[in-house]
């Protein structure tokens, strides 16, 4: 079997699918733990459509080549008006991610219907989706831009390690305390933005949200403390990115959906163990 | 003088609620404000902490306190049910403002956050998650953070909401300690009598007359107005 796997891995684009992958699910696991703790966890799912939405438009107009162009700056100003405490809206957070969301699906997904892009338009819509196999294409520019941004993002997070803990946990504290809050939100927005748009090659814009939400959740049913929460959230979901990549190539199952199922799957055990544990 | 307010005005949604409003906390003073409800005493202090500007007026720090050296004591923390974090670690964010340009707390943040614990006797807790605690042991948690954050002065607000009457008293008994050890109290109350019981001065929040001064003043006054109602 690990002969089989060296054989596969000599290909490059499995190389390049593990280390991308890897590297996101890195990235989407330590700022799920910021996410899930601040009630954020459905950002994720709300920016991933928007994300889709702003691709089908970028196919219509035929620039899949700079499409990324079009896809990161629509989804980093979403996220600024969303992470935005805007105390003089009308419609509040949670049903303004969800408008947001179902709002720009059925707009790419009619985009894309209307002006016939290719000619099997559902099973475009599925890989965009789902990620089906796009992990699996990219190219070697791509899998650059992508380690530099989540090493970008892994960083980031190390450095500001005290401070993000302080602002997530008491933000008025540390607002009263001389951090500007407002900075941090802001740089909080982009970042989650730019793993989203990352990440929408991995698992598709449907189960991003998995990928962000899975981990942090899966270590807070054991660990009590934010530091063993979050390095425990970073290895589960390594180890699960791992395991769902493995599975697939081997098996050949769609890359999005095996790595959530593996998150699913330690998600149960470490409930479990944890209702044990507190009994 | 720790903190001179003159002539503050301010207010929430464009209304001026408090106006020309002047005091001063000095060096371990004890002031207590208080008010009606919507009076503007949870306003006035974020107006203190710089969450908020005033529409007019002007607040000056001096003997070596700055803006964001001030212990704060939220009334209702935020905090999630289910948020993932030690005692330890909440002590040592109080140390946030004396990180500056550092990415992370040093030896000498470590052990002020130490020392916080030991003065509120939570050392036995330290390693527990904040959200098994009680509201007592919570609030020590918090007043422990406030300890890493100022050396001089500590602003609560209403500290003894949700609290029984038990814990309160010694809360109150926690707070007065504090402030004997020579840190500046300014506490928003709801509890008259426990306020009495302690502030050396009172802050009585009225829109166009606030009252400012000590204790005995301030009592003065209530008797005074009470013949007055009475006539």
């Amino acid at each position: 079997m690990i002969r089989e796997l060296l054989v596969y891995l000599s290909y490059p684009f499995v190389r390049y699918a593990f280390i991308a992958g890897i590297l996101i699910a890195l990235c989407s696991s330590l700022l799920g733990v910021i996410l899930v703790l601040k009630r954020y966890s459905y950002i994720g799912d709300g920016l991933s459509h928007v994300a889709f939405g702003a691709m089908s438009v970028a196919l219509v107009l035929d620039l899949v080549k700079e499409k990324m162009f079009i896809i990161l700056p629509v989804t980093i100003i979403t996220a600024v008006l969303l992470l935005r405490h805007g105390q003089n809206t009308k419609i509040n957070g949670d049903a303004r991610i969800a408008m947001l969301s179902v709002g720009s699906l059925a707009l790419g997904y009619l985009f894309m219907n209307v002006f016939k892009v290719s000619s099997n338009v559902s099973a475009d819509v599925c890989t965009t989706l789902f990620g089906s196999t796009s992990i699996l294409t990219l190219t070697k520019g791509e899998v650059w831009l992508c380690s530099i941004l989540s090493l970008l993002v892994v960083v980031l997070f190390i450095l500001m390690y005290n401070r993000i803990f302080a602002v997530t946990f008491d933000e008025t504290f540390a607002q009263a305390t001389g951090t500007r809050t407002d900075i941090y939100n802001l740089v909080l927005a982009i970042v989650i933005a730019v793993i989203i748009v990352l990440s929408m090659n991995l698992v598709g814009s449907l189960l991003i949200s998995a990928l962000v939400i899975f981990p942090a959740v899966t270590a807070m049913q054991l660990f009590k403390s934010f530091r063993n929460v979050t390095i425990a959230s970073a290895l589960i979901s390594v180890v699960c990115a791992c395991c769902g990549l493995l599975v697939a190539v081997f098996r050949g199952t769609p890359v999005g959906s095996t790595i959530v199922v593996a998150d699913l799957v330690v998600f149960v055990i470490f409930y479990i163990i944890g209702i044990v544990r507190s009994r | 003088m720790l903190l001179d307010v003159n002539k503050l005005s301010f207010g929430y949604d464009r209304k001026e609620i408090v106006r020309n409003l002047s005091f001063t906390v000095g060096k371990g003073d004890y002031l207590c404000v208080i008010g009606e409800n919507g009076a503007g005493k949870t306003t006035l202090i974020k107006v203190l902490l710089n969450l908020k500007k005033p529409y007019s007026g002007t607040i000056a720090f001096s003997d070596g306190l700055t803006q964001h050296e001030i212990g704060y004591l939220p009334q209702h923390t935020s905090v999630q049910k289910d948020f993932p974090a030690t005692v330890r670690e909440i002590v040592l964010s109080g140390c946030l403002g004396r990180l500056g340009k550092k990415f992370f707390y040093d030896e000498e943040d470590r052990k002020l956050a130490e020392e916080s614990i030991r003065r509120m006797k939570i050392e036995d807790l330290a390693d527990r998650c904040y959200n098994e605690l009680s509201g007592g042991q919570q609030q020590r948690v918090l007043l422990a953070r406030c300890l890493c954050a100022t050396r001089k002065l500590i602003i609560l607000d209403e500290p003894s909401t949700s609290l029984d009457y038990e814990t309160t008293c010694e809360m109150y008994q926690l707070i007065g300690q504090l402030n004997r050890e020579g840190i500046a109290i300014i506490m928003i109350s709801h509890d008259l009598d426990k306020a009495l019981d302690q502030a050396k001065h009172i802050l009585l929040l009225e829109n166009e007359e606030s009252f400012f001064g000590t204790r005995d003043e301030y009592l003065e006054n209530r008797r005074k107005a009470r013949v007055i109602g009475n006539d």
